[in-house]
């Protein structure tokens, strides 16, 4: 290890130099699930994921694994601008990009801060190796926006733990190895005071994992249940009864997908604009012969002038947030216009399509795409946290107006639940 | 909201306390039944704290505060906006930075001197760029004749005619379009007041009748209006873009503060869900119309080749969200917002003039697509 960190421009030349001998061009479409409407069958999402820890395993080799992760956990110890200047680099090439999130940012962010010595050296390198692909166990079916509602329970057994309930909404949940879970260890005290942060092998003995079909047929997301799960007291991530300052920090790192993150590689999961690219809506038009339509010419300035508005909104509340003239809260506003900006885009290619979003011929992808786009919208505004709660933020927050009533102050007990939730309570 | 280094934050303390002190609502109303509201002696004090030397550059005699003139400016427009101040800040920094760029050492010496000093102002007339029949802009033809060049025809909307002592003047010579640096006070020149929505911004039809001057009026070259218009109009829509914002601010503060103040059904608006969703939305397309204008002023400054895009995209989004957003803030004061005593409608009305002339947000939306083909058709 030396003291002098190596310079940027000479670190991006190297770079540039290893990557076109090491990885593989970009794969022309990289739709993501928001997108893609030929959801590929689970062969070939297997397949991909094994692509990436291979794709992962070269990085690694390479020197351009966890490039901001410390030394003596397999990283490189170098500054969030090596990694960028090393994403500005890999633009072009494949990586492995379905890994970044859950397996670097929440996950490996989040042991990073919390995790013991132990559970730092035995993982991180995992990860930055492919070996340890990680999901989130963090939603419930009865939670929605209130992720401290959890109602998955951790009773404590000895020198282990034994974990009952459900999780939802987890991203490849069939193709992980590991599990960061967040249980309730005690319900006698106020909601957020009860919680804590388990990790745990997805091959546990009591995990069962089921896909979650979406509306655009897209299998990504799975619902996982719990059983009598046993977990390792060594396991546990961060203190009893304070899992509740692990998940600020979990949804904080998971919330850097959108751009900030020094432990993502290139753009993270984020899918290309696909079909509703400005120049692949061009494209659209004018195979329609409506290019030179000005109401098709104006659905497509509109879209593409919300892409860089988005763009540079978000650009501009991460520098505002980081030279302190905006707090951190800030980040609600970019989570609300990305909402907005996807739900509006998808109408737009709906209309730009008309009837061949309804009924397309079997091989023509951008109509599929733009269909069950349109059918699939609403994501946008509610993965990830809804908009309605980064309305909340807003307003509360940034705006200073009055905090919505609750009604979930006293022990967590007595918190009136809805029939469904309160069914997993013991 | 524009201002990201120190010094510009000064500038923007400077230029926001002076309009503060000197534009005050009740004072902007009485404004609106005079024939004028210029005040050459406040225009001369704001061109002392820098308002007219930003697009001109330190050899021409001007000077930015940041290295982007564009960028520095911004704060003033945004600050113009909150007040719905009157002065020509638009034209005259428009006309002073095309006589900076292609004017003639001439032009470049007393003319572009007094701009810049706030003795005298500048009206752009500018083409009619756009197909669009509702627009009743006209055109100026030119011709030479001897040593003289004679400009017929009119031009309309122009702002800030009737205080300007130069125009600019675009005309079209049998080689293409020119601009013509023009006196008022050239016999020809004829002023007919519009009526129009903004209470202190003033528009006019200038005609001009066999107007005679001596060939080296043009600014630049013969024939070069259209590349030059490419940057014009780029700098108007991101000030057009930055005044709207401004607007939208001082509309979003108001009503942030009776959401506060006015109970309802024992409990202020502010604590209604509603009311606070609308709020967010509207904070979030402020930010985002300010983000979009300021990354459109830094591509321009840096002569990125998206640069246009990124300044029509500007007008495209924030005409459009901000109009919506300040009649929002009025539907949030009920009856009272619809008074004339009440002052949301000052800034609404400069927001409107702001949005629809120049090209609309409409036009703005084509101009994006058009440039996208443009950029596509270069890379093939």
């Amino acid at each position: 290890m030396t003291d002098d960190t190596i310079d940027i421009e000479e670190f991006a030349a190297q770079a540039r130099t290893w990557l076109a001998e090491h990885m593989p061009p970009a794969p022309r479409v990289t739709g993501s699930f928001v997108l893609t409407s030929t959801n590929p069958p689970d062969d070939v999402q297997l397949a991909r994921f094994e692509k990436c820890r291979e794709l992962q395993r070269r990085l690694f080799d390479g020197g351009y694994a966890g490039i901001t992760v410390p030394r003596r956990y397999g990283g490189q110890g170098l500054t969030p601008a090596h990694q960028a200047a090393f994403n500005r680099e890999l633009v072009g090439y494949d990586y492995p990009a379905e890994i970044q999130a859950s397996t670097f940012i929440p996950c490996m962010a989040v042991l990073l801060e919390f995790g013991t010595e132990e559970q730092k050296q035995r993982h991180i390198p995992a990860m930055l190796r492919g070996e340890e692909i990680w999901v989130q166990l963090l939603s419930e079916p009865g939670g929605g926006s209130d992720t401290a509602g959890a109602v998955t329970s951790a009773v404590r057994d000895g020198d282990e733990w034994v974990i009952n309930g459900s999780k939802m909404w987890t991203t490849a949940a069939r193709y992980g190895d590991w599990a960061m879970c967040l249980a309730r260890t005690n319900w006698d005290v106020e909601k957020h005071r009860g919680l804590t942060v388990f990790s745990f092998p997805l091959t546990t003995p009591g995990v069962d994992i089921h896909p979650i079909e979406l509306v655009n047929g897209s299998t990504e997301f799975c619902q996982e249940f719990l059983t009598d799960v046993v977990v390792s007291e060594r396991d546990r991530v961060g203190e009893i009864d304070a899992g509740w300052d692990v998940v600020t920090r979990w949804l904080y790192h998971e919330r850097t997908i959108s751009g900030g993150s020094p432990y993502v590689t290139g753009r993270g999961n984020r899918a290309h604009d696909g079909p509703y690219d400005a120049f692949e809506m061009i494209a659209t038009a004018r195979d329609l012969g409506t290019l030179t339509d000005p109401r098709a010419r104006a659905l497509i300035g509109e879209s593409h002038t919300l892409s860089l508005v988005m763009k540079a909104l978000a650009e501009s509340v991460s520098k505002k947030m980081a030279m302190g003239t905006l707090p951190a809260h800030a980040a609600a506003m970019a989570r609300l216009f990305s909402g907005t900006m996807n739900i509006r885009r998808a109408a737009i290619g709906l209309e730009l399509a008309g009837p061949q979003a309804a009924a397309w011929q079997v091989d023509d992808d951008i109509f599929a795409q733009l269909g069950s786009g349109y059918l699939i919208r609403q994501v946008s505004c509610i993965g990830g946290g809804t908009t309605e709660m980064a309305r909340n933020v807003i307003s509360e927050r940034l705006l200073g107006m009055p905090r919505e009533h609750r009604n979930d102050r006293g022990p967590f007990r007595d918190v009136p639940r809805g029939p469904e939730a309160g069914s997993t309570t013991r | 909201m524009f201002a990201l280094t120190a010094d510009q934050e000064l500038f923007e303390k400077t230029t926001a306390r002076y309009l503060e002190s000197k534009y005050a609502p009740d004072h902007v109303r009485d404004l609106a039944g005079r024939p004028s509201a210029f005040n050459p002696e406040a225009w001369q004090q704001g061109a002392a704290l820098g308002w007219t030397s930003l697009l001109v550059s330190e050899a021409a005699g001007g000077g930015s505060i940041s290295g982007n003139g564009l960028l520095d400016l911004l704060t003033v427009a945004y600050h113009f906006g909150r007040h719905a101040a009157p002065g020509p800040l638009f034209p005259s920094n428009l006309v002073a930075m095309a006589l900076a760029r292609w004017g003639s050492d001439d032009q470049q010496g007393e003319p572009l001197a007094r701009l810049i000093d706030g003795s005298a102002t500048a009206a752009w007339c500018a083409p009619q760029r756009i197909d669009d029949p509702r627009v009743r802009g006209g055109d100026v033809s030119a011709h030479v004749s001897g040593p003289e060049i004679v400009l017929s025809g009119a031009l309309s909307p122009v702002e800030g005619a009737g205080d300007a002592s130069l125009l600019l003047v675009s005309a079209t010579e049998p080689q293409g379009r020119s601009y013509v640096l023009v006196p008022v006070s050239a016999p020809g020149v004829h002023l007919v007041p519009l009526a129009g929505l903004d209470l202190t911004r003033r528009y006019h039809e200038v005609t001009l009748r066999d107007v005679r001057l001596p060939v080296s009026a043009r600014v630049g070259q013969a024939g070069a209006g259209d590349t030059y218009d490419e940057i014009m109009f780029d700098v108007l829509a991101t000030l057009r873009a930055a005044e709207v914002v401004g607007a939208l601010q001082r509309c979003f503060d108001i009503t942030l503060q009776w959401t506060r103040d006015r109970y309802s059904f024992g409990r202020p608006l502010a604590s209604y869900q509603e009311i606070k969703h609308r709020m967010a939305d509207m904070r979030t397309a402020l930010e985002a119309g300010a983000a979009i204008t300021l990354r459109a002023a830094r591509a321009f400054g840096d002569s990125n080749p998206d640069a246009s895009v990124w300044c029509s995209a500007a007008v495209a989004y924030v005409g459009r969200v901000a109009l919506e957003a300040i009649q929002d803030c009025i539907q949030m004061h009920g009856g009272i917002g619809l008074t004339a005593e009440h002052d949301l409608h000052l800034f609404l009305r400069r927001a409107v003039v702001d949005t629809q002339l120049g090209g609309s947000p409409a036009d703005m939306t084509q101009r994006v697509v058009h440039l996208l083909e443009t950029a596509q058709g270069a890379q093939r």
